[in-house]
């Protein structure tokens, strides 16, 4: 076996040295009516060429969105990913590190958090992000826990038009704590009304920009409701990108803001791993959950970075710890980061406002087909369109012409007559002109 | 109310810097320094190029970022360079021995990363059409199936991200099943030696947590146990093999106590490694594990993430099994994402889209390189490794628990007792010599504690010369020679950091500095 | 007047009915440098063993238990910008929180100062 490296004759003379005569001795301990006498029920090791092979042949049995027109969105954006960023994380030496405990020998680690942290809270308009969670959804759920530990209430209301996957997680996450979230329903036809569900009971109310459908909206006007009311305002970015474009949800007033940083930098791998965002003001920083890495000096006085305010993690605070979490998403955030670096200032607004273009392009050349109707009035790079069929049987159809011709909202949304006929539709840089005109002869042909 | 150890935090001795030493650029030879990225840009620089945005009629309702961001903008090879002098202020498996106990730090293959990035596999949309992610479903089906047979259980649940996240996943199924019961149990046994997530987890799931402390030789104490079961018990978490590196002897009869109570085994999996293909804990009576593909199945640690943690379940807590999870149908492979039908029972969903996704693909070509042969070699090699360590330091330091130990080898500090020299301080010292430390204070339930764990992938040279080098650093602590470890470590990209300092006065992200616009180049960030 | 102590390493002083607690310099030498201490809120009403502060170190966060039962009428604010108080002046300017007590007669069970010394000393043996 190509990974180990003892030869028979030193596993003899390590046993010799132990004082054992078999390896059967050293799992003495294991009940005896236990222990497999034989190997598991499973194929025996293979050469490293047999398993790229076999690899090569599943990726075969799949239709690449490299390869094929493909506007898909609801969370997870096809983006390009520079080369930079996918050498750097192949770095062993970023690729096959621990969690930066150990600070003297880590940090390059901890540099590029303490970047990542600054570029998310950044973009976020906030004044700290952690060094990041597992993916958005569970973010979003973190963000209610730390709210109802902020303000010591206990009941969340989270927008009809957030994320389903991220309502769901957020249920989940809560159902069995003393804390309640509840979810409102879809709202298609007009803005959402949050005023009669605020009050002084309400630790926060959740909202998405863009939301679900692809809508941009000002959540000012809410975030002084919630205030009023001493409650947090959460706000949920699934599309990074837009924030080169829109308003960031700090100017809006936003206490918390919960994200999915995959389309900056991560690939999306069939949706997974991605890289939770999680930005907050300062004041509230002991009730984040999370890693945090911060600033400070070695003993020689130069600058250097280390985790801290560990106090509020689990493996110190045990069952008090604001977050049973322990890993974030080191390696996506790190790339993150780097291609936050590659744009810049210039390439961040540039990236937002070709997304917008190239959706706006392509809007144009959809909403005017019959059996097409636009459901947006604001939209950054995804929109909602009312198809004269139902969306998901119109998705197989474009799929066994070889496009990936956006997501039916049904598939998140189910059982919900009003949103058979939905279709999400996001159009990013990767998108040529010669992609947006197979999928609207596409869509033509298969209304 | 001291529930863990104060440890010094901030550096003790003044700095004693050799001005000789010191350079003009603040960089030694190939020790690189690079500032932070803000301090580095200059405004018009860009490091991707793409098209000209077409002059289009917004649709952004008049919502337009009106304030710059106010990031850095530089060109590619300032970013490369940038992130390759930060690389090398890391240490990893790939350079060198990394005995953090409890970890699992071993080999990381290169044909993992590589597969994962074929066309087809790393480029796949979550929301794709099922019909169009054939291959796709059939490697998550076929992970599923190797971790089924590797532990001996009936089904797994897919789509944890981590560890603790598995963890929450196996506490929410058993917190499930009682409830499907009828039954609201309060209470959650865990060991005093487990990892701090466990009881993080149970109290997630609302349960009052109880320790149940250690016997003599290191495993859970069953008098203890026994007298605090009861029909208000939910379960037990234990790691097995536990963080004393110990194979936990009467592991049946604690599964057989809780479940005589009606309670479920919640058995913590991170310690997999030492049994693979020589016992499985569905042979043992657990309900449900967590396995961390990052550890066991040597997805690479990353700096610390992303993981990925799948839980295996038992036939009792499988129908509470969260969303989405593939099935087989009859066109194929499909997949089970609402709760409903298959999944009525379900306690709902952990995370968004179906799982680490990159990490099974990682998972299973590492396990498609071992087979079933070399699983059981790993966990053999394992042992072995941890217990050849264990005995070529006997005569250094104090093993607590006496005899064989699993896949990591513990020891305490009382070899060190009187020296003036810390565990932590040792650790330090271990850098200069060119290791990662092994993991420190933990399990609490050991005076300052040394958790050293080699994992298979290490060669016997690797091993003699790590005995050595501690043989060598423990002689010097016991012949007084302290100085060489308060110092510690000399050789490190940094000293000693300010722990204390920056919990005082958390600074965790950059900002302008006063006086400037931020927009200029600064060249003192170095130091 | 004179200070009370826990065998869990907290002090009491007992003025007429306001008890000021804090945790001794045994205490803060084993927990090292305090970074922060979380204080309970002006007007709580605590009963003796519940959790009035947390203190904590960079690795560790101690419960600090109440001594007495009452309600907590003066928080010491000067913690959150120099929680190294505690360390300095553990017994001084380091206390945490001022309690109006409802029954002065339980901190008869607690260590007058020589006999916790000798306490503090058997633990280091």
């Amino acid at each position: 076996m190509r990974y180990m490296p003892h030869t028979a004759l030193e596993r003899e003379e390590m046993l010799a040295k132990i004082g054992i005569s078999s390896i059967d001795d050293l799992f003495a301990d294991i009940p005896e009516e236990a222990r497999l006498g034989g190997l598991l029920d499973l194929p025996l090791h293979e050469s490293e060429m047999t398993v790229e092979k076999n690899f090569r042949n599943l990726a075969a049995k799949n239709l690449s969105p490299y390869m094929t027109p493909c506007f898909l969105g609801a969370g997870a954006y096809q983006h390009h990913v520079p080369s930079v960023a996918d050498h750097i994380i192949q770095r062993s030496e970023f690729l096959t590190s621990y969690t930066p405990y150990q600070p003297e020998v880590s940090q390059g680690t901890l540099q590029a958090l303490f970047e990542f942290q600054t570029q998310v809270a950044m973009i976020t308009g906030m004044e700290v992000a952690n060094a990041s969670m597992y993916d958005g959804a569970t973010s979003c759920a973190e963000a209610v826990l730390m709210a109802c530990r902020v303000t010591r209430r206990k009941k969340a209301i989270v927008s009809g038009n957030l994320h389903p996957h991220y309502r769901d997680v957020t249920r989940t996450t809560l159902q069995f704590m003393e804390f309640e979230a509840e979810n409102l329903p879809p709202v298609l036809d007009r803005k959402e009304d949050f005023d009669a569900h605020i009050g002084s009971d309400i630790a926060c109310v959740v909202v998405q920009n863009p939301d679900f459908f692809g809508r941009i909206q000002d959540f000012t006007a809410l975030a002084d409701k919630c205030h009023e009311a001493g409650a947090l305002l959460i706000v949920v970015v699934n599309e990074v990108v837009s924030l080169g474009a829109i308003m960031s949800p700090g100017d809006m007033g936003a206490d918390i803001v919960a994200g999915e940083g995959q389309s900056i930098g991560v690939p999306l791998s069939y949706g997974g791993p991605y890289v939770g965002l999680l930005a907050t003001r300062q004041k509230f920083v002991r009730q984040m959950p999370g890693r945090l890495c911060g600033q400070t000096v070695d003993q020689d006085g130069k600058r250097g970075f280390v985790l801290t305010l560990s106090t509020r993690e689990q493996h110190i605070r045990r069952e008090k710890a604001t977050s049973n979490i322990c890993t974030n998403a080191g390696l996506c955030s790190l790339a993150f980061t780097i291609h936050m670096s590659l744009l810049g200032e210039t390439g961040f607004a540039k990236l937002a406002r070709l997304n917008h273009s190239q959706a706006v392009t392509l809007a144009e050349k959809l909403e005017v087909i019959e059996g097409v109707e636009m459901i947006n009035d604001t939209f950054f790079n995804e929109f909602t369109l009312r198809l004269s069929a139902d969306a998901s049987s119109v998705v197989e159809k474009l799929a066994a012409k070889g496009v990936l011709g956006g997501v039916p909202v049904s598939r998140l949304i189910p059982d919900d007559p009003d949103m058979s006929h939905l279709l999400l539709v996001a159009v990013t840089e990767t998108c040529s002109v010669s992609d947006m005109d197979q999928f609207v002869t596409a869509l033509k042909e298969a209304l | 109310m001291l529930n863990n150890k104060g440890r010094p935090t901030q550096p003790v001795t003044a700095a004693d810097a050799d001005a000789a030493m010191e350079t003009f650029t603040g960089n030694k030879g190939l020790n690189l320094e690079s500032p932070l990225i803000f301090e580095q840009g200059v405004p018009g620089r860009i490091g991707v190029d793409m098209a000209e945005p077409k002059p289009v009629k917004s649709r952004l309702g008049g919502l337009d970022r009106k304030e710059p961001v106010g990031m850095p903008d530089l060109s590619e090879p300032q970013v490369l360079r940038h992130f390759v002098r930060l690389s090398r202020q890391n240490y990893a498996i790939d350079a060198g021995f990394y005995p953090l106990g409890s970890c699992t730090m071993k080999h990381n293959p290169r044909i993992n990363e590589k597969v994962a990035r074929l066309v087809g596999l790393g480029d796949l949309h979550p929301m794709q059409p099922t019909s169009t992610v054939q291959g796709a479903l059939e490697i998550i089906d076929s992970l599923a199936h190797w971790l089924k047979t590797i532990t001996g259980m009936p089904a797994v649940a897919m789509s944890p991200a981590a560890g603790a996240h598995g963890e929450l996943c196996g506490v929410m199924a058993i917190r499930a099943a009682h409830e499907a019961k009828g039954e609201s149990r309060t209470r959650i046994l865990v060991p005093e030696s487990a990892h701090g997530t466990n009881p993080a987890t149970a109290a997630l799931c609302g349960y009052k947590v109880e320790a149940v402390p250690a016997r003599q030789d290191g495993r859970m104490d069953m008098d203890a146990f026994a007298a605090k079961l009861g029909p208000d018990v939910a379960g037990v978490m234990l790691t097995n093999p536990n963080t004393c590196g110990l194979f936990e002897t009467d592991v049946k009869k604690i599964a057989d106590l809780v479940h005589e109570t009606g309670g479920y085994f919640y058995c913590d999996g991170a310690n997999l490694n030492a049994i693979l293909g020589r016992v499985r804990p569905g042979d043992l009576g657990v309900d449900a594990m967590h396995i961390n593909l990052h550890k066991t199945f040597s997805t690479p640690h990353g700096g610390g993430g992303p993981g990925s943690g799948p839980v295996v379940l038992s036939e009792a807590l499988a129908p509470f099994a969260p969303v989405p999870f593939v099935t087989h149908g009859k066109d194929g492979f499909d997949m089970v994402e609402q709760i409903e039908g298959p999944a009525a029972q379900s306690f709902g969903r952990m995370k968004g889209f179906h799982g680490q996704m990159g990490m099974f693909i990682r998972a299973l070509a590492y396990m498609q390189s071992h087979g079933a042969d070399g699983l059981r070699q790993i966990a053999e090699d394992a042992v072995l490794n941890a217990n050849y360590v264990r005995v070529g330091l006997q005569d250094k330091l104090h093993s607590p628990f006496a005899g064989i130990c699993m896949h990591e080898a513990l020891f305490d500090d009382s070899t060190l007792k009187g020296t003036g020299v810390t565990t932590l301080d040792l650790a330090k010292a271990m850098i200069d010599e060119g290791y990662h430390p092994m993991t420190m204070y933990f399990p609490l339930v050991v005076h300052g504690a040394m958790l050293i764990e080699p994992t298979e992938s290490e060669s016997r040279q690797t091993l003699d010369q790590f005995i050595g080098a501690m043989g060598h650093l423990l002689d010097k602590a016991k012949a007084g020679e302290v100085d060489a470890f308060l110092g510690a470590p000399n050789f490190a990209p940094r000293r000693r950091l300010d722990e204390t300092g920056a919990a005082r006065n958390p600074v965790l992200r950059w900002t302008v500095p006063e006086g400037t616009d931020g927009g200029e180049v600064t060249l003192s960030a170095a130091s | 007047m004179s200070y009370w102590f826990t065998e869990d390493h907290e002090w009491v002083l007992l003025e007429d009915d306001v008890a000021t607690i804090g945790i001794s310099d045994y205490a803060q030498g084993q927990l090292g440098d305090v970074v922060y201490v979380e204080v309970p809120e002006v007007g709580a009403d605590i009963v003796k063993g519940d959790e009035l502060a947390v203190v904590e170190s960079v690795k560790a966060a101690s419960e600090v238990y109440s001594p007495v039962s009452g309600e907590v009428i003066e928080v010491n604010e000067d913690l959150e910008g120099s929680p190294t108080m505690v360390n300095e002046a553990p017994l001084e300017g380091g206390w945490f929180a001022k309690v109006k007590v409802t029954d002065s007669t339980e901190i008869e069970g607690l260590m007058d100062e020589v006999a916790y010394k000798i306490y503090v000393e058997g633990l280091d043996g």
